[in-house]
């Protein structure tokens, strides 16, 4: 009866194929059209890309969004480690941990901005700790732009606290999927805990890294609320100009083409992943 | 030997301050919220802060009574179960064949769906502005939803199948058998077993629109939903406002990541193969 029905998947999958058609493919292809096309001139043009290049914005948001990708993908990689490998030798309280840990997968961009709001603000839970501490005397404005430092540890913290978790969420399933007898093999033969991380469970986990960096990356580029939140218009970043363009100045061929600038950026990344972690063919788990 | 014994109690100790630290880093900023979003405005414009909230309602009143602030939640509300809706619709019969059947196209439809998660998704709001102002959809509940369904839809597609996968052909094999044709045996035999999975993905649409800002912010003008309402009043907007919004935005979130925590793994463990 599974043979019998050849129509029957077609029919079942024909739906949401549509639907990605439409709302997926469609959009993809003509944001890519809408780049080259510009009011001034007819047919294709690279006039979107020269307007939205030589604004003096576009350099600084490209700028600020490598640094806290950079400065942030890594230290998020190590901590989903640690934790990962942490619940994966927990007995007791292993799920309630797991929750808490994974809370911050829930929380909008735009609500851990406003969460770390609280902590930077000048009225804020810093300052007030530091006057506690006798630090200060006053409170001081510290997300200002004498202070472009401040604003960029407050932003790379609130990226760090919220998106962490989804790293964790993959890897902690990639180790779930290492079977335990490898541990006890190097077990028997005294391997230590150190040892057996660098030499079982890192090479395993191959697959479920290249996900989570392929992943959390893509999602550093796009970086927007949490920048909205804490810096304003302080801290430019490439998916706020793009809302710029689009929303306040009506310019969607400019938007557009800061968007293919994103859209590239995730590609050359994807592929620069798969090639450093490449997987060999038949070794996935 | 005593010397082993102490180091092991030291690394105990240190394994459990570490996991303290690591759940107080999580929880502390969000305890902050909770403070302010309880706390009256006088309270959080004044400085130093106190860590103990004072439990007063005035800040989320204002939240709740501030212009426009009651529709964008209820907008939001609207979105993302229509969201939930269309997700689910679409995603489990694709679903349901992804597990049962082999079909000519299945590796592209596969790849297609990975594909959808190594884009900024976001961005294909840019394009779609255009096309919803020559349909109508511009502006509406229903328009935005079909952008959040493009978020969803790939999650509710994988995590649908790894359900499906974990019942037994056979189950489905002996209710044809005992009469069932394939609709009852569906029904009556798969549909319970999978239901509470069915829901934690629904769930998990819900929460995938319910916290998406650019896309609602480019989408809508007037009918904003909370998130994209927050972001463009966000210059404007007193510090009780914001905290208040923050704290509406972060609640529904954390309880319902509590109801899905145990389908977690399953929808993003099956990325890797």
């Amino acid at each position: 009866m599974w043979n019998q029905a050849k129509k029957l998947p077609y029919l079942l999958i024909a739906p949401s194929a549509a639907f990605l058609m439409i709302f997926f493919l469609y959009p993809f292809a003509s944001v890519i059209t809408q780049a080259f096309e510009h009011s001034s001139t007819d047919g294709y043009s690279l006039t979107n890309f020269q307007e939205v290049f030589s604004h003096w914005k576009f350099s600084i948001s490209l700028e600020n969004t490598l640094l806290l990708t950079a400065a942030v993908v890594p230290i998020q990689l190590a901590l989903a480690l640690l934790m990962a490998t942490m619940v994966n030798s927990m007995r007791k309280g292993r799920d309630l941990i797991l929750y808490i840990w994974t809370i911050p997968l829930g929380i909008s961009d735009l609500a851990a901005g406003i969460i770390w709001l609280v902590i930077f603000e000048q009225t804020g839970f810093l300052n007030s700790l530091m006057l506690n501490l006798g630090l200060i005397e006053r409170p001081v404005a510290l997300l200002t732009y004498q202070n472009p430092m401040m604003i960029f540890v407050a932003i790379a913290l609130a990226e760090i606290w919220r998106a962490t978790a989804i790293m964790l969420v993959i890897l902690v399933a990639g180790i779930g999927l290492i079977p335990r007898e490898y541990y006890e093999a190097a077990s028997v033969f005294r391997a230590s805990k150190w040892q057996q991380f660098i030499r079982i469970t890192l090479p395993l986990l191959k697959p479920s890294l290249q996900t989570a960096l392929i992943l959390r990356v893509i999602l550093a580029f796009e970086v927007f609320a949490v920048v909205a939140a804490l810096g304003g218009t302080l801290f430019p970043v490439l998916m706020g100009e793009t809302y710029i363009y689009q929303f306040d100045l009506l310019n969607s061929g400019a938007a557009a083409a800061i968007a293919l600038v994103i859209l590239g950026l995730s590609i050359a990344f994807t592929l620069i992943v798969l090639r450093i972690l490449k997987v060999p063919k038949g070794v996935t788990m | 030997m005593t010397h082993s014994v102490a180091s092991g109690k030291s690394i105990r100790f240190l394994y459990i301050a570490s996991i303290v630290l690591l759940c107080a880093w999580v929880l502390g900023p969000l305890y902050l919220l909770a403070v302010n979003a309880l706390s009256s405005p006088d309270t959080i414009n004044q400085f130093p802060m106190n860590l103990i909230p004072e439990f007063d309602l005035e800040s989320l009143i204002f939240f709740a009574n501030f212009y426009g602030m009651l529709d964008a939640l209820i907008n939001s509300i609207t979105v993302a179960l229509f969201t939930m809706c269309f997700s689910i619709c679409l995603g489990a019969p694709a679903g349901y064949a992804l597990a049962r059947f082999d079909f000519v196209g299945k590796e592209l439809f596969r790849v297609i769906i990975l594909m959808t998660r190594a884009f900024p998704l976001p961005l294909l709001a840019l394009p779609l502005a255009v096309f919803f102002i020559e349909t109508g959809l511009d502006d509406t509940a229903f328009g935005l939803s079909l952008v959040h369904t493009t978020l969803a839809l790939p999650f509710a597609i994988l995590i649908t199948f790894s359900l499906f996968s974990g019942v037994p052909r056979e189950l489905e094999e002996a209710a044809w058998t005992l009469g069932c044709n394939r609709f009852a045996a569906f029904r009556f035999v798969i549909l319970p077993l999978i239901l509470p999975g069915i829901t934690a993905s629904a769930i998990f649409a819900f929460v995938i629109s319910w916290n998406e800002v650019f896309a609602s912010a480019v989408l809508t003008i007037q009918n904003r939903t909370l998130t994209a309402f927050l972001l463009q009043n966000l210059d404007t907007a007193p510090l009780h406002l914001k905290f208040a919004g923050g704290f509406i935005l972060v609640v529904p979130a954390i309880v319902f990541i509590f109801a899905v925590r145990k389908y977690l793994f399953a929808m993003w463990g099956i990325s890797n193969r």
